[in-house]
Parts: structure tokens; C-alpha cells; sequence
């Protein structure tokens, strides 16, 4: 069943267009990856999709119903939540008052609660006191993964993760991913390290300047067709 | 000696006074980076309707009672309506309409109630001391000025650090956009903040009409003197405004005690020194 | 009115390498109002032969709060610099005018011309202080230094103190060109000054539209409209930030303190209230300037015609008059925040003064000479 789609979503900031009409489809479960270089409009579709940008109204599709029209705060007690790209913690707030923070806005019955999310994360069960700011790479991403949990997502829009994390951080934190999707959450995740975003991933795309170039099943996806879609070739 | 003991004390005691009046405008700009030119005239308009319910007959505390809620929706109205729609990149225009709102504010009152000078009566409390041995007494009322001013900052600290809503104005203090994303609507806490400013600056509107005559057109000067009390205490610790509030009233007294026409002068440099020597104030946040 | 041309690089081959593209800045409306301005300018200045005392005591108000309010709009709507300080150096060039013509026993004309430059030394220090704020914090910074001068003028005694002074009648009649004046109108004393004084507000102000035009034209407009966008950016295409905005502050002080200086010259009479006086010098000159249109060379004129309007119809209404122009300020913030003339200029796509550049392709590339691109408009309408 697809919970999550977008028809013809368009972007802009100011006047610059960054999606130039995204069509694309989440069923309920699955993991996608969106792939593409710098300012392919990656980062730019899951904040459309999260509602920091506006978009038309009946671009984004929730279950089937038009959510274009909500505002952010809206959408996530709807079950989107999205982990933003470098991670963006509140500097004022502990590691604790960040996971706490991300259950404002929560409004379904889920597995996650703060003690789930020590579970995932033990490190950060040490560190809950500390200012979120005196965390590792690493460790400040599991906070934003656990801060986005905390809402009980049904969808999970993640930016970025492993952007600046050293190959072994990252690992970890796509263990946790692997925990995440276990409990059926549907998850869009938006990569650059292709590696793992194809390890992951039921299904692909390929972003280039605001449109999709590719997209399909990573085992059905030739490096070469990759490397085109990706780069423009 | 006696005598600059006793200046320091006063200048404490009117510290606590400007805490006061700054602690709502530190709130507000601390969460969201707002200036309300019409703060003074709102103090000024918390003593005056405290006078009308004073003029009815009602007894001070119940008219506390009255007029600290009614400001409350006051402020969360006005954020609602008017400010709510003003805010973005451009300052100018809720600059613009704080200062129409300070014009109409200070002309209502000029046309309700006429430019006659006031007085709170606060019954005996008014003329009330507390003899502190060695020939030196403090008013009960400004100490209870200073008393007021350091619970309201408890209280506030309270509620941002102990409560969820507090948690979310942090959080919005500090990213709004990513706040969006926890589920936090950032107009209402933005109209929330308002409420809470305006319901400060009707407790310190008790206190202003308390201690000395008031009219309507002193509004500005106090918004100086909150002002000053903010930036130099530092933006985003109420802590840091009441100490700020505390340089400025002993500047003011020393002033005044060198020579009565220094005070207000006196008030104004203490702030362009440390505007100076420490630009980010003396407590500051610690990330901005 | 120049325009630049921009040859593309590379050998003209094939065709339409070798057309020009051009850059201009004159529209056909703008050449209009130029021709149109001259009648109008010898009209004012033929004026004193031949209209009362009143009217140039009113012209004179008009002109005078003309000149502050195009100050301002530069510090403000061009450079970004949101004060609300500025009667700080209208004060400072009136008493010291005072200070040099009444102590110094210097001619007031020159007194004028010195008295702003008082005012532009004093903006350095104040520059260096107000600009550790920013936004509106900045703002009220520039109040508090306006109130410092106050308190600091009402100190002392020999300028009156606290309750003022006149200004002495051998001053008053000995202004220089006042005897031309009274022998060339067959005027007394006070009529001849009040000619006198309006020939100098009405220069003034032209004076101050020019320097203002040409600044907005020259590279230091750009500056200011990179620096209005980002500070940052600005920073690293080569822009100094902070020469820029403190050329920009003591250049407008100066400005402001020679008509503050003339303002109190026709007033003959001084106070600390009254030269520095928020009301008076800053909230009706921002009034001005946004009712007319932020930033732009057309507002502060269309700002003041209608300020004085209203000024001239309700002022009689005392405190309701000040209530009305307050919920006009808040109505115009949230449903006009561009002014009278930002509503007309984009609804009619014109621009009088223009201070934008914009590209005029060969006509063989665009062949709809009348088709301008939306982005670009959009842009010229930014900052």
C-alpha cells in the first residue's frame, strides 16, 4: 500500500526552482533511497515533502489525502518526521531535552519512547545530561535519529546521515537504521555514500538538477546507469 | 560611608525595579528575536488599569489578579493578529508597528485618563521600611520590587527548564524551523511569549505606579532602561537581565548622589561602557 | 544618465556576435520627470517674490522634513542601517549653530555648513559604539545616544540649559545675504529672513536629493544594495562592510545636522526637548518615508506631500491625530510595506529616479523589445 507519494512536486526558493516535478512513491515498509549529487534538490524533496517549504496542495500525498496545505508542525503528528541534513540539534537543550523535545509533537502509540531510544543508542544514555553540542559526529546523529523517533513515525525522512561521520560511525548508525526498519517503519533515505544507501534500499532514485534520472530496484540498476543518471553523462 | 551604602542599596532596589521591567522584553527577544517599542508604554498601561480597578473600588491584590490575566490575552492577542504576520528577515516592520502601537498606546491613555500625574496607593506598605541597623532603613516596597523581580525569574526558569512547553520555547529560541519539526507551532509560542512579556509588565506596572508619580508619556523612558538592563546582563539569561538591571539603578543612584541632574546620564553611560568594553554583555548566552 | 556597453569577447563572426548589448539606467519616464522638474525647481525658487509668509513658512516645513526623511531613507532603506537616533545630530547641528553664531559670533550661513560637520564628527564615535548591535537593538542604541546628547546639552548653561535659549536679534539680522534680500524685496528684518531660510531649505534639500541620487548611482550604491542582501556576501565580493556603513552613517549625521541647524535657525529659539525631540525628527520622518516607500528616491517626496496633508487637516485633533497616524503605520506595515509608491511603481512598472541597472539585450536576440524577463524584475525589486 503506498502511504507516501508526491505527483508533480515542485520547489522554490525564492525564485529559484529546485524541483522541477517529482513523482514518486513510498509503500507502507519500504525503504528508498534518493540518490544525486550536490544540489540535485535531495535535501530540498524530503523538506517539501516535511512541509519547511511550501508546495501545491495536492503534490504530496499522505495515505491518499493532500497534505501540500498543512504546515511542518502538522505533518509530523501525522507520522513524518524528518532527521535534517548536519544533524541541527537545539544547542540549548541537553542530549535528553532533545529526545524529549522530539515527543512534543507526538500524537500516535508507537515502540518509542525514551527508554527505547537508550536502547538503540546506550552511548547516549551516558551523555544525557550533557549539552547536545559536546557530542561527537556520531553521537549527535544518533540524538537527531532518536529526537525524530520520539514522535512514533510512520515514515522516516532521513537527510544525510552519514554526511561527515567516519566510515566506522557510520556503520553504527545504519545498524540502527536496520533495528528502525525492523519495526516497520518506512524509511526515505536521502545518501550520497552509495554504498550503503544501496545495501539498504527496496527501491532507488537518482536525482540530477531537480528531476528524476533513474529509478528502480538497486539490484536492477547497472553501475553505468548510475554513473549517468547521476553525473548527467 | 553611610551615605554610598546606602546609595549602593537603593541602586539595587531600583535594580530590581528595571529586572522588572526588562524580564519581559528579554523574553520576548530571546525567543524571538523581536523588540517591542511599546514595552514602557504597556508597563504604564498595567499601572493605569490597575488605577481604574483601584478607582472602582477593588483592593490591589485582587486588581493584581484582574489585570495580570487581562494583560496576558492582551499580548497573546496582539502577537496573534498583528506581530504573527509581521515577522520575517526585514525588522522594519514589526519595528514599525511596535512603535504605532507605543503612539496609540501613550495617546489612549493621554485621552482616557489626561496627563495629570498618578499615584498607586498601596496603603500602608507605601511609607513602610525595614530599619537594617546602622542607621540605614529600605522602603518595603521597592524590596518588595526586588523581591517580585527575582520570583518572576524563578518562576520563568521554571517553566523553561522543567516543563515540556518550556523545552519548546527553548527549542524554538533556537532553531524555529527545526522546532517545526517536532511538532512545535511556532505562532503560538510566539503569541504564548507575548502573553507571558505583557503579564510581566503588568506586575511591574504595580511597582512603577507604587514608587513614584506616573503619566502617560514616561512609557519610553522605562523601554530605555529595560533596554539597557538586557543588553547588558546579556541576551538570553534572565539571570544576567536582573544583574543588568542591578548596574543600571546603582549607576543611576551613584549618579544622583554625585548630582541629582546626573542620574538619568549616568544611567546611559554605565550601558555605552559596557556596550564597549563587552559588546555580548556580561553574562551572555553561551551559543548565538 | 550614462549607459555602459559590454562588448562580448571573441571575434565578431556569424551572426549577432557583433551587436552590443547595453546597460542603462534611463527609462523614458525617468527622462519625463527630469524635463518636467526643471519648471518645477525655478517655480519654487521664483516663489518668495511673490507668496506670503506663511506659505514659505510652510514650504519651509516641507522642505526641511523633505531633507531628513531622504537622510533617513539612505541610512535605512538603502543601507539597512534601521535608526531611530537621528534627532541625536538634528540636536547636535542646532546647538551648535547656537553655540557658533550666538557664543562663537559666527554668521549663521557658515555656521550652518560647520555645524554639520560638528554633527559628522560626533557620528564616528557614535558609529563605532551603536554598530556592536544589530537589527533592532541597533536601533534603540542610536535612542540612547540621542538621549546622552540630550541629557549632556541640558548640562549646559551657557546654550540655556535645560529650559533653552533664543537666539540673540543681532544674530537673527545680520545673517548673511539678509540685507541683500531686504533691499532687493523691500522687505523688513523678519519677512527677509524668512525668505532667507526657505532659499536655504529649498537648496538644502535639493542638494541632499542630488548627493543621495548620486550615491545610489554610483558604486557605492551597490555596495549597499550587496550589503542589504548579505552582509557576508557583500564581504566577499570586496566590499568593506563596515567603511561603507560608517561612510554612510556620518555622511547622513552631517546632512541631518545642517538642517537640524537650519530648522533652529528659523525657530530662533532652542531647547533640549525640542532638538531632540523623538517625536518631531524621527517618528514623523519614518512615517514619511514609509507611507511614501522604503528605499526608493520617489518616496520621501510622495512621503511628505501626504504628511503634510494630513498634518495640515487633523493635526487639530491632538492626540486622535497621532492615535490615526499610528493604526496608519500598522495598517501600511501589514498591508502595504512597500508605500504609496511601491504599490504605483510595481503596479505600473515605472521608475522616475532610477538608481537599477538593467540589460538591454540586442535587438535581434529578443525580438519583443517591450518583454521584460520576470527574474530580472523580481531581483531590481529586491533589497
Amino acid at each position: 500500500m503506498t502511504v507516501l507519494e508526491t505527483r508533480a512536486l515542485t520547489a522554490f526558493y525564492g525564485d529559484f526552482q529546485a524541483l522541477f516535478g517529482i513523482t514518486f512513491a513510498l509503500e507502507e515498509g519500504e525503504t528508498v533511497a534518493i540518490i544525486g549529487a550536490n544540489g540535485a534538490g535531495k535535501s530540498t524533496f524530503l523538506k517539501a515533502i516535511a512541509g519547511l517549504l511550501p508546495r501545491p496542495t495536492a503534490a504530496v500525498r499522505l495515505d491518499g489525502r493532500d497534505i501540500g496545505a498543512l504546515p511542518a508542525f502538522e505533518i509530523v503528528k501525522l507520522g513524518v518526521a524528518l532527521v535534517p541534513e548536519g544533524r541541527r540539534l537545539f544547542p540549548s537543550l541537553s542530549v535528553e531535552e532533545n529526545l524529549q523535545v522530539g515527543a512534543y509533537g507526538r500524537r500516535l502509540d508507537g515502540p518509542w519512547s525514551l527508554a527505547a531510544v537508550y536502547r538503540l543508542f546506550p552511548v547516549l544514555q551516558e551523555r544525557r545530561h550533557a549539552p547536545s553540542t559536546t557530542l561527537s559526529g556520531g553521537q549527535q546523529q544518533m540524538v537527531a535519529i532518536g529526537r525524530s523517533l520520539m514522535s512514533n513515525p510512520r515514515i522516516l525522512l532521513c537527510d544525510e546521515l552519514s554526511l561527515g561521520l567516519a566510515p566506522i560511525v557510520s556503520r553504527d548508525i545504519y545498524a540502527a537504521l536496520a533495528d528502525i526498519k525492523a519495526r516497520g517503519t518506512s524509511v526515505v533515505l536521502v545518501e550520497q555514500d552509495l554504498v550503503h544507501a544501496m545495501s539498504v534500499a527496496d527501491r532507488a532514485y537518482c536525482f540530477m538538477e531537480g528531476r528524476v534520472s533513474l529509478a528502480g530496484r538497486p539490484k536492477d540498476l547497472t553501475r553505468d546507469a548510475i554513473h549517468a543518471a547521476y553525473f548527467g553523462l | 560611608m553611610l551615605g554610598w551604602i546606602d546609595t549602593l542599596l537603593q541602586g539595587v532596589l531600583l535594580g530590581g525595579l528595571y529586572s522588572l521591567y526588562a524580564t519581559g522584553l528579554s523574553v520576548i527577544f530571546g525567543i524571538m528575536r523581536l523588540v517591542n517599542l511599546a514595552h514602557g508604554d504597556l508597563i504604564v498601561l498595567g499601572a493605569f488599569l490597575m488605577l481604574a480597578a483601584a478607582a472602582a473600588g477593588v483592593p490591589i491584590v485582587l486588581a493584581l489578579m484582574l489585570v495580570v490575566p487581562l494583560m496576558f490575552l492582551a499580548g497573546y492577542a496582539l502577537q496573534s493578529v498583528l506581530l504573527n504576520r509581521a515577522l520575517g528577515r526585514n525588522i522594519l516592520p514589526p519595528l514599525l508597528i511596535t512603535f504605532g502601537l507605543s503612539i496609540i498606546v501613550q495617546n489612549g491613555l493621554l485621552e482616557t485618563f489626561s496627563a495629570d500625574t498618578r499615584r498607586l496607593h498601596v496603603g500602608a506598605l507605601e511609607s513602610a521600611s525595614l530599619p537594617l541597623g546602622g542607621g540605614i532603613a529600605v522602603g518595603l516596597m521597592p524590596l518588595l520590587g526586588l523581591a517580585t523581580a527575582i520570583a518572576v525569574i524563578v518562576l520563568l526558569n521554571a517553566v523553561f527548564y522543567r516543563t515540556a512547553l518550556g523545552r519548546a520555547f527553548r527549542a524554538t529560541s533556537d532553531d524555529v524551523e527545526i522546532a517545526q519539526l517536532m511538532g512545535i507551532d511556532n505562532k503560538s509560542i510566539y503569541a504564548l511569549t507575548m502573553g507571558i512579556a505583557l503579564a510581566v509588565c503588568a506586575v511591574a506596572g504595580l511597582f512603577l505606579g507604587a514608587r513614584a508619580n506616573f503619566d502617560p508619556s514616561i512609557g519610553p523612558a522605562r523601554l530605555l532602561y529595560a533596554f539597557e538592563a538586557v543588553i547588558i546582563g546579556g541576551l538570553g539569561s534572565l539571570w544576567g537581565t536582573l544583574a543588568g538591571g542591578i548596574v543600571v539603578g546603582v549607576a543611576q543612584t551613584i549618579g544622583a548622589h554625585i548630582n541629582p541632574e546626573w542620574q538619568l546620564l549616568s544611567g546611559h553611560i554605565a550601558f555605552l561602557i559596557v556596550l564597549v568594553i563587552r559588546p555580548r554583555g556580561l553574562f551572555p548566552r553561551a551559543v548565538d | 544618465m550614462r549607459s555602459g556597453e559590454i562588448k562580448p569577447t571573441g571575434s565578431s563572426e556569424g551572426g549577432d556576435h557583433g551587436s552590443r548589448y547595453a546597460v542603462t539606467r534611463t527609462t523614458r519616464a525617468s527622462t519625463t520627470t527630469l524635463l518636467l522638474a526643471i519648471p518645477v525647481l525655478l517655480l519654487l525658487f521664483a516663489l518668495p517674490a511673490f507668496a506670503s509668509r506663511a506659505l514659505l513658512q510652510e514650504l519651509f516645513y516641507v522642505f526641511t522634513m523633505l531633507t531628513l526623511a531622504q537622510l533617513w531613507n539612505l541610512l535605512a532603506g538603502c543601507a539597512g542601517l534601521m535608526s531611530v537616533g537621528q534627532q541625536a545630530f538634528v540636536g547636535i547641528g542646532a546647538y551648535a549653530l547656537f553655540a557658533l553664531t550666538v557664543i562663537g559670533g559666527l554668521d549663521a550661513v557658515p555656521a550652518i555648513v560647520l555645524a554639520g560637520a560638528v554633527a559628522g564628527f560626533v557620528a564616528v564615535p557614535a558609529a563605532l559604539i551603536v554598530f556592536r548591535l544589530r537589527g533592532a537593538y541597533f536601533a534603540i542604541g542610536t535612542w540612547v545616544v540621542a538621549e546622552v546628547c540630550r541629557l549632556v546639552l541640558a548640562q549646559v548653561k551657557q546654550l540655556g540649559g535645560g529650559t533653552g535659549t533664543s537666539l540673540s536679534p543681532d544674530v537673527a539680522s545680520s545673517i548673511l545675504g539678509l540685507d541683500l534680500v531686504r533691499n532687493l524685496f523691500h522687505v523688513r528684518g523678519s519677512a527677509a529672513r524668512d525668505m532667507l531660510t526657505y532659499w536655504l531649505a529649498l537648496a538644502l534639500a535639493l542638494v541632499t536629493f542630488l548627493l543621495v541620487y548620486r550615491l545610489l548611482r554610483s558604486r557605492y550604491g551597490l555596495a549597499l544594495s550587496a550589503i542589504g542582501d548579505s552582509d557576508a556576501a557583500a564581504e566577499s565580493v570586496g566590499v568593506d562592510v563596515f567603511r561603507t556603513k560608517l561612510l554612510i552613517y556620518v555622511v547622513t549625521a552631517a546632512v541631518t545636522g545642517m538642517a537640524g541647524a537650519l530648522i533652529f535657525l528659523q525657530k530662533a529659539r532652542i531647547s533640549p526637548d525640542a532638538a531632540f525631540s523623538l517625536i518631531d525628527w524621527t517618528a514623523y520622518v519614518i512615517f514619511i518615508v514609509v507611507i511614501g516607500g522604503i528605499g526608493t528616491m520617489e518616496g520621501p517626496i510622495i512621503g511628505v506631500v501626504i504628511f503634510y496633508l494630513l498634518q495640515y487637516y487633523l493635526a487639530a485633533l491632538g492626540s486622535w491625530y497621532l492615535i490615526l497616524l499610528g493604526v496608519l503605520a500598522i495598517l501600511l506595515m501589514l498591508f502595504a510595506p512597500s508605500g504609496v509608491w511601491g504599490v504605483v511603481s510595481s503596479a505600473l512598472d515605472v521608475s522616475l529616479f532610477p538608481v537599477r541597472r538593467r540589460l538591454i539585450a540586442p535587438s535581434s536576440i529578443t525580438s519583443d523589445k517591450n518583454k521584460r524577463p520576470t527574474p530580472s524584475r523580481k531581483i531590481a525589486e529586491s533589497g
